[in-house]
């Protein structure tokens, strides 16, 4: 079964069994603006939770990206370094960043669910 | 980091930047708009490729009157202002007494008017205008004009946008200013920008501003253009932008602005800390400001370290980001003079990590301005 949960910080992670898809949100993307470039971890990489994983960049600024949840990284989205656009575009789908191995799947209950993330921008 | 408490000043187009959804953003005291919906990739193409309109009614408008002011100026700036024809605009450096830039800043002579105009930055301006009316005392008086707005029009359909709503003023050639309506408003028009494209810089009353910034942005060609794209068209066009690549600790000559030093003045030697100047004028100076590409599409900020391949600092970078014209990482700073030939291949700390560049000339983009033949 498939679980998505959110970060204070705008990252989203999407759990499969033991595998965990990381990307940003929406609201990232738009409070970013165009993304022109990640950086990405390398896979074999291990990450704990809330550290830093990633980077993202716009024309204005660079930004950190954290994992939302501990473990190793398993695979980097590719096709981001060509075309980072595909963040601005589709974040929360194609623009994905990378996936790791959980670690303790007990970390996701600390994170937002959809509805509670949902809350939480609007409050911003 | 901007201070929450902070009153923030309005310009006189507020309530259409938020009427056209813009992201406003504090800026030099001003609550100013960063991007539109838009967002700044598409702002800053479409500017290279037709027209874009700039809000920079934050920047310092003033006159300077009294017997003579191209003289008294001159006190207080390198460039030659006594010989600055009517219907001319030319670029200054306002420095202090140890010949460091203050500020940079336009001025201009109006057909037939005595009293000079000059537009001053924006997070300067009041230092700036006490610095000017204290040190001309008695000699020129200044007067502010914070009722006056400010838009710039920049890009290749500027011209034929313009012409529009004041016939005739695509004859104003680069660095020519004159008095005319727009759209039926008096105004001030300068042939001149900040984006490396041709373009306009227009000055006029604030109660006219909303109605003649609708009337431009009604046309097919003009999108507005946030203070984001304005910073990476000025970036590519290798226009320094003040507090960043220059500032009080900068010597005209290490920032390459010598041009702006006008001949009468480097043999009078009649400006502040002339001597020193032109020292380094004639003996060089051991650092200068130099464009630089990295490789890779990973840009290098201001702040980060240059360093030669045996990992010595020889630099800093003062403005660095992403060059949409370009689709590549660009930046400028200053950089130890042995290594600031074209060409040379050095590295850049970004996040800890050497990420390697090359020296190379500026502009990263052609200017394209319309200069008389």
């Amino acid at each position: 079964m498939t679980e998505v949960r959110f970060t204070d910080q705008h990252e989203w992670v999407r759990v499969d069994g033991d595998e965990a898809t990381i990307g940003i949100t929406k609201y990232a993307v738009e409070q970013l603006g165009d993304v022109v470039f990640v950086e990405l971890p390398e896979a074999g990489r291990k990450v704990g939770a809330g550290g830093e994983a990633a980077v993202v960049e716009s024309v204005k600024a660079a930004s950190e990206v954290y994992a939302p949840v501990g473990g190793e990284v398993t695979a980097s989205n590719a096709a981001l370094a060509g075309d980072p656009a595909k963040v601005s575009a589709d974040p929360e789908g194609e623009g994905w960043f990378f996936k790791l191995k959980l670690a303790d799947k007990s970390e996701l209950a600390k994170l937002m669910t959809a509805e509670q993330y949902a809350a939480f921008v609007k409050g911003l | 980091m901007a201070d929450p408490n902070e009153v923030l000043l309005k310009t006189p187009l507020h309530a259409l930047h938020v009427e056209l959804g813009a992201r406003m953003v504090p800026f030099s005291g001003y609550d100013m708009p960063v991007q539109y919906p838009a967002g700044i990739l598409k702002e800053h193409l479409h500017t290279r490729e037709k027209a874009g309109l700039f809000d920079v009614s934050h920047m310092g408008q003033a006159f300077l009157s009294g017997g003579d002011p191209a003289r008294a100026l001159e006190r207080l700036t390198p460039a030659d202002v006594i010989g600055l024809k009517p219907g001319l605009q030319r670029y200054g450096l306002l420095l202090n007494d140890a010949g460091t830039i203050k500020d940079d800043f336009m001025f201009s002579r109006l057909l037939g008017e005595d009293a000079l105009y000059l537009v001053v930055n924006a997070g300067t301006k009041d230092g700036d205008f006490a610095y000017i009316a204290k040190r001309l005392e008695g000699v020129a008086t200044l007067e502010p004009r914070p009722d006056r707005a400010l838009f710039a029009l920049q890009g290749p359909a500027a011209a034929a946008v313009l012409q529009r709503h004041s016939p005739g003023i695509d004859a104003l050639t680069f660095m020519k200013v004159v008095r005319c309506l727009v759209a039926g408003a008096p105004a001030i028009v300068s042939r001149s920008g900040y984006t490396g494209e041709d373009g306009f810089e227009i000055s006029l009353e604030a109660i006219h501003a909303e109605r003649v910034a609708r009337a431009l942005l009604a046309e097919p060609e003009v999108l507005p253009i946030g203070l984001g794209a304005r910073d990476s068209l000025r970036l590519e066009a290798g226009l320094c932008l003040y507090g960043h690549d220059i500032d009080e600790t900068t010597n005209p000559v290490e920032a390459g602005l010598v041009w702006s030093i006008a001949k009468r003045r480097k043999l009078a030697k009649d400006f502040p800390a002339a001597e020193k100047i032109m020292d380094a004028v004639f003996n060089g100076t051991a650092k200068k400001r130099v464009g630089l590409r990295p490789d890779g599409r990973a840009p290098a900020r201001e702040g980060s370290e240059i360093v030669d391949k045996s990992g010595q600092i020889i630099g800093r970078i003062t403005s660095g980001g992403f060059g949409p014209t370009l689709n590549a990482p660009i930046a400028m700073g200053y950089i130890d003079s042995a290594f600031a030939a074209d060409g040379t291949e050095i590295d850049l700390i970004v996040r800890g990590k050497p990420l390697p560049a090359r020296v190379v000339p500026l502009p990263f983009v052609p200017h394209r301005y319309r200069r008389a033949i």
